[in-house]
């Protein structure tokens, strides 16, 4: 008998693909419809981020952060507001930090509603897709009424927020947060057990504890394989450590207990909001300190003092002195983390963004290795995969 | 000045007496200057020793001062889970240097070290794949040198007539403008447009 030779199939996949989650362009070597091989080409969204921040004051730089993770922009504008009041060795009042805190779960609510609902749109289900998008269109009208546009806000700045919440918007958000639960309940039912779901997803994309340590995972990819780890217990930054809520952990590390544990983190971002609302103090929401933040406009009516100011630091803005620090928060994908370099300048030397997407997605060839093709959808579709903060 | 992150880094000092050049905190965290040739042995001693257990490579990037001899440094930061402890582990290496790669410490330092070949264009050896990650296909130069310029080298268009992408020296309708605006009285660097031979002059004179 004659002996027949069988090529792997290269193929490509994307950069305009709808499961590919952007404009990731992934060569596969396939076996049939086995994948022995994925590299992933990215890039295709590199914008320079790092760079032109280098060009910008740290006030500029703010809202460039928005534009990485374009699905949950002020998580990230919080790692950089963290990174440069440390080098400031100034803190936000109280009032701020609940404010950031409140707005940080807003935030993971909107990314898992995106990430969930697109997730099982990979996988064969519409219907979440068209019942979160509206919910999500509700909390981008909280993020309007506090900084005046549903996606960059540029609302967290060093030394706290920018402005305090409109009168109303507390017990707006209290509505919402009696309210949405049984919205969550609405898709748990049509995914949780649901055959093709769970068929789609169980055992796919497994990695053990060790692998995901060794492969820089965090967020709900850490969690999912079992690792017990949340930036907000661990290192709480602002009021973190005084709210009470739990971390959802994994078992078996699969794409399923992913699903599972972003399902159950909405459950306790409502939670923390409500106990934010429920003891937030009045006061300033901003540092006092008139280095550092703007006055007030009608101040500047009046005193020539605040007039200057205003000038100096719309213009030059405040000078940093020179070091370096790495600040990270838990970030609804997982660890973002800034580190900024200052010489003393009024801009920052070098920022480096450490994106958890990044660590994710040079993970596919482990992760996707001798599953078939449709399988490599799903397990993109579990890994949060936004391009903006990793291309940058 | 915190204790704990002191005494770890005065046991790093001693266990690799080799490695460690120097041992300091900044805003309440630890950074050690590693020897160049010592990297991968360092990170595996981080990674595997138990009262360390750094077994998270949170990252790897380059950063440039045009001005040192060697004008780079290579910073890693590794996360203990164990102990819920950051390090920082900084390598210094000039132009023409080149680092052990650590992918065989971890494996998520692949990436990690085509970005920094990419960007600073510093050359990491034994890498199984080092190539250009975020940049274009036969993209030329390291963008975030600092002597690379912010416009950079060249920009894209489509062709109508030749019905494809073409690349050309960047053209700007106005010139890119890098205001100063450091107060004058704090050291700014101005440099008025026709008073350049100024300072010549003055070097020159002394």
């Amino acid at each position: 008998m004659a002996v027949t030779e069988i090529k792997n199939l290269t193929m490509n996949f994307g950069p305009q693909h709808p499961a590919a989650h952007g404009v990731l362009r992934l060569v596969l070597e396939m076996d049939g419809e086995i994948v022995e091989r994925a590299d992933p080409h990215i890039g295709l969204l590199h914008r320079g981020t790092e760079k032109l921040i280098e060009h910008k004051t740290y006030l500029q730089s703010v809202p460039y952060f928005d534009r990485l993770d374009y699905v949950s922009p002020m998580c990230q504008e919080h790692a950089f507001a963290l990174a440069v009041e440390t080098l400031l060795e100034i803190k936000a009042p109280l009032r701020g930090q609940y404010i950031r805190v409140l707005f940080s779960e807003i935030t993971r609510i909107l990314n898992h509603l995106l990430n969930i609902s697109a997730f099982a749109l990979d996988v064969g289900a519409m219907t979440p897709l068209l019942w979160w998008f509206e919910e999500r269109e509700v909390l981008m009208e909280f993020y309007e009424r506090v900084s005046g546009a549903r996606l960059h806000s540029a609302y967290f700045r060093p030394g706290g927020v920018h402005r305090d919440m409109p009168a109303g918007m507390a017990e707006d958000i209290m509505e919402f947060v009696e309210r949405f639960p049984a919205m969550i309940d609405d898709v748990e039912h049509l995914l949780t057990e649901n055959r093709i779901f769970k068929q789609r997803t169980v055992d796919i994309g497994v990695a053990t504890p060790e692998q995901a340590m060794d492969w820089g995972f965090s967020g709900p990819m850490l969690r999912g394989s079992g690792v017990a780890w949340d930036l907000r217990k661990a290192e709480p930054y602002d009021v973190y450590e005084k709210m009470d809520f739990d971390i959802p952990i994994g078992k078996n590390g699969d794409c399923y207990d992913r699903y599972l544990i972003r399902l159950e983190e909405m459950r306790q971002s409502l939670r923390i909001m409500k106990q934010c609302l429920e003891q937030m103090p009045e006061g300033p929401v901003r540092s006092t300190d008139p280095k550092i933040s703007p006055p007030r406009r009608a101040e500047m009516k009046t005193s020539m003092e605040a007039l200057i100011h205003h000038f100096k630091l719309y213009t030059e803005g405040y000078h940093v002195e020179p070091g370096e620090t790495y600040n990270a928060v838990e970030a609804p994908k997982g660890e973002f983390g800034v580190y900024v370099v200052s010489d003393g300048t009024n801009k920052p030397y070098r920022c480096k963004i450490r994106a958890p997407g990044f660590a994710f997605l040079q993970a596919t060839d482990f992760l996707g290795k001798g599953y078939m093709l449709a399988d490599v959808v799903a397990i993109i579709g579990s890994m949060d995969i936004v391009f903006g903060e990793i291309d940058r | 000045m915190n204790e704990t992150l002191q005494d770890l880094g005065e046991y790093l000092r001693g266990a690799m007496p080799d490695a460690v050049e120097a041992v300091s905190q900044e805003h309440d965290q630890l950074v050690l200057i590693c020897k160049r040739n010592q990297i991968a042995a360092f990170l595996t001693y981080l990674r595997d020793d138990s009262s360390c257990l750094f077994k998270v490579l949170i990252d790897i990037c380059g950063v440039d001062f045009p001005e040192r001899d060697q004008r780079f440094e290579v910073v890693y930061h590794l996360q203990s889970l164990r102990l819920n402890q950051r390090i920082r582990v900084k390598v210094i290496c000039g132009e023409n240097d080149i680092v052990p790669s650590v992918t065989s410490v971890f494996s998520s330092a692949n990436w990690y070290e085509r970005e920094t070949w990419d960007f600073y264009g510093i050359m990491f050896s034994d890498h199984p794949d080092l190539r250009r990650l975020l940049t274009d296909y036969g993209f030329d130069g390291h963008p975030l040198r600092k002597d690379f310029p912010l416009t950079g080298h060249v920009e894209v268009r489509y062709d109508e007539e030749q019905k494809r992408v073409v690349y050309e020296p960047v053209k700007l309708t106005q010139a890119f403008r890098s205001f100063d605006f450091m107060s004058p009285w704090e050291g700014t660097d101005y440099v008025l447009p026709g008073d350049e031979k100024a300072e010549d002059a003055a070097e020159g004179g002394s």
